[in-house]
């Protein structure tokens, strides 16, 4: 094992002339005790104390012992930073350039790491103007010094540290701009598609039907149970809250109306949009994010197929026409819960909820929610497609632009279900 | 070149279900030395490799590496042992999610207490060392060419400046150009900071320029062990199609200081 802790020996700084002496430090240290500085050494005295001011050369030794290696510098860093600025002010004294001696006799091992510090301490020593002189007796070492010496780091830039106000507005700047680009990208994305689809809507033989019909499966059919256990929750709880608050009123009737109007017109459609986009719109990104990261659209390009025609209108398509069948169904499942609730919760038999509910439903909320069903699967299909197209070669980026997607989608849900309220409401319908 | 072995693998034997991998094998590397492994494609060498370290363990035998035994020690000892080697997986194996030097500083801050300052320096020179350019310091390990990435890989092996370094297919899908130069490379630090490297190859190139000794992995073990003029003398149909098949003779021919005179002899004759 090699030795954990790097003896240290205090360096002196003196007047008269030392030469670095085996003689003096004989004996085998033991690992620790030489990190403290040693009561027996000569403490430096101040360049500009009583010794300083002899006159003559001024004579500095410092000698290094045990393992200077990566794992074991950390703590001797700050010291040996701390006698080169030393060192940097007896320069800056009148007189004879100091001499500094560094004596790498007893070093029983030294890295990379430890030959980068020792080399720099040297330069910032050199750089002060001081004479540095190497006393390096392992040939190993002493190549391997020169080695780091030769290399020459000064080019490679740092990551800047910046304070974290200026980092947090240099995210939200960054993030701005990405988002504005996007929304540019985005569009030119939508334009593509309907170029495509219009192009594939022309020559019907064209669209990939058995694509179209597998990915209605996909994101339809198998979407269907829990679609359908959702919604049908959400109709109960509402059902239930609702009937707390009217039987307050004696309206208890009314319940059936809370159920027509949010299910009907908002929350099934919503809710079957947010699920499909869980579901679906990351599915898309994530299996178009591999292929690109595989270099499977590339290949697809090289052969003439058009990814457009290929990946993005077959699913696109199957989206749009599906969403408004699981809305349909969201919308029964919704009503189906409601009533459940009102039978159990305010005694409104199946059959008397059945009559009212005939009795006030408009057709209107029934298709206002469902109209709105192709324009949200439009947007995720569009949002979930061009995230995958943006995946470069990692595999993390896949994953991040998944969840991008499905973020960014569900955003743009319900700004466009805000968007529609007020386009309904503006209509009277 | 001799004293105790810094690897020694015991009578291992890997199966997967009823397909037996390795069977009683044997190997030993020496410190400072240059290792090849070799083998057909399926001979199970990256197999082997991860037994060595430790991320696969043999259903028999023993694999002790800087003294410590690898397959039945405790956690602790061998986390000790792993601070001690670097490994380049064959494309790098760099998280994604850092910059390059960021990847190469990984072992610096989990297991030293440099200060930030210094860690960034000896990063950085690991960065010069295996021949990246400054300006790859900032980029991410996507934005990089193949051979860009086995660098900085390999400065992160390097960067605690371990005893034994392992490397997995270090040339495959590098130009011929680089491909040499990496092999300068792994000959260089060698020289420099006095490893000992195990490397998986095809290269017969690589097998000329730096290997010291060649292990063949054959039937189920390894099958020989030397430098290539000892192996050359082995009679064994996979391994004389392998030196002395098409490749095998160019290799041998430009690496080699007698085939170079060959070379340089047979150039006027290819120029009638």
């Amino acid at each position: 094992m090699r030795e954990t802790v790097p003896p240290f020996r205090e360096p002196t700084l003196k007047g008269d002339y030392r030469r670095p002496d085996p003689d003096a430090h004989a004996g085998p240290h033991e690992p620790g005790l030489d990190c403290t500085p040693a009561a027996s050494c000569v403490e430096p005295d101040q360049p500009d104390g009583a010794d300083g001011a002899d006159g003559g050369a001024r004579e500095l030794v410092l000698t290094f012992s045990g393992a200077w290696d990566v794992a074991s510098i950390g703590r001797m860093t700050a010291r040996l930073l701390h006698r080169c600025a030393e060192v940097g002010n007896a320069c800056a004294v009148p007189g004879d350039a100091p001499v500094v001696h560094l004596d790498l006799a007893e070093v029983s091992r030294l890295d990379t790491a430890g030959a980068q510090l020792l080399c720099r301490s040297a330069a910032s020593m050199a750089a002060a103007g001081a004479h540095v002189v190497w006393h390096v007796p392992d040939h190993g070492q002493s190549m391997l010094l020169d080695r780091v010496r030769a290399i020459d780091i000064s080019a490679v830039p740092r990551a800047r540290r910046v304070s974290p106000v200026l980092g947090a507005l240099n995210a939200i700047g960054a993030s701005i701009v990405e988002e504005l680009e996007q929304v540019r990208s985005i569009i030119g994305f939508l334009g593509m598609f309907l170029v495509s689809l219009a192009a594939a809507v022309a020559r019907p033989w064209r669209l990939r039907w058995v694509s179209i019909v597998h990915h209605m499966e996909q994101t339809g059919i198998q979407a269907v149970p829990i679609v359908a256990l959702l919604t049908f929750l959400i109709g109960l709880v509402t059902a239930y809250m609702g009937s707390e608050q009217f039987t307050r009123f004696g309206a208890q009737v009314f319940v059936v109306n809370l159920i027509e109007v949010s299910t009907l017109r908002e929350l099934g459609v919503l809710l079957t949009a947010l699920i499909v986009a869980g579901r679906s719109g990351s599915s898309f990104t994530a299996q178009i994010g591999a292929m690109v990261a595989n270099e499977e659209v590339d290949a697809m390009r090289s052969m003439g197929l058009d990814p457009m025609e290929v990946l993005v209108i077959p699913r696109v398509v199957a989206l749009v026409l599906m969403l408004p069948v699981l809305t349909f169904i969201a919308d029964f499942m919704g009503v189906l819960g409601g009533g459940i609730a009102s039978w159990l919760s305010l005694g409104i038999s199946p059959g008397a909820f059945a009559v009212r509910f005939l009795e006030i439903t408009r057709l209107a909320n029934f298709v206002t929610g469902l109209v709105k069903a192709p324009f949200f699967a439009l947007i995720i299909g569009i949002v979930g497609c061009f995230q995958g197209f943006r995946v470069t070669g990692s595999a993390e980026s896949v994953g991040r632009l998944t969840t991008q997607a499905v973020v960014e989608s569900i955003f743009l849900v319900i700004v466009a279900n805000a968007g529609f309220a007020i386009l309904f409401m503006s209509l009277g319908v | 070149m001799t004293g105790t072995p810094i690897i020694s693998l015991r009578g291992i034997a890997n199966r997967f279900g009823t397909v037996t991998v390795h069977e009683n094998l044997d190997l030993d590397v020496r410190p400072g030395e240059v290792l090849g492994l070799i083998g057909g494609s399926g001979s199970g060498k990256s197999v082997l490799l991860r037994t060595i370290l430790g991320l696969r363990r043999p259903q028999a035998g023993e694999v002790r590496v800087l003294g410590v035994d690898i397959t039945h020690s405790d956690e602790a000892a061998r986390r000790a042992v792993r601070r001690q080697w670097g490994v380049l997986f064959q494309d790098g194996a760099l998280f994604s999610s850092l910059s390059v030097i960021e990847n190469i500083k990984v072992p610096l801050r989990e297991f030293t207490n440099l200060p930030p300052d210094a860690m960034d320096d000896v990063a950085a020179l690991k960065l010069r060392m295996v021949g990246l350019a400054p300006e790859a310091a900032l980029k991410y390990p996507s934005e990089l060419s193949g051979g860009m990435r086995k660098r900085a890989g390999l400065a992160r092996a390097l960067v605690m400046d371990p005893a034994v370094v392992f490397l997995d297919e270090p040339t495959a899908g590098l130009d011929p150009i680089g491909a040499a130069a990496f092999d300068a490379l792994i000959a260089d630090l060698r020289d420099a900071l006095g490893l000992t490297v195990v490397m998986i190859t095809h290269d017969l190139d690589s097998l000329y320029a730096v290997c010291d000794r060649v292990a063949v992995l054959a039937e189920k073990r390894i099958y020989a062990v030397g430098t290539i003029q000892e192996l050359l003398r082995v009679d064994h149909p996979w391994l004389r199609e392998y030196f002395t098949g098409p490749r095998g003779r160019v290799a041998a021919g430009v690496s080699g200081p007698a085939g170079r005179d060959a070379h340089a002899g047979q150039t006027p004759a290819q120029g009638r």
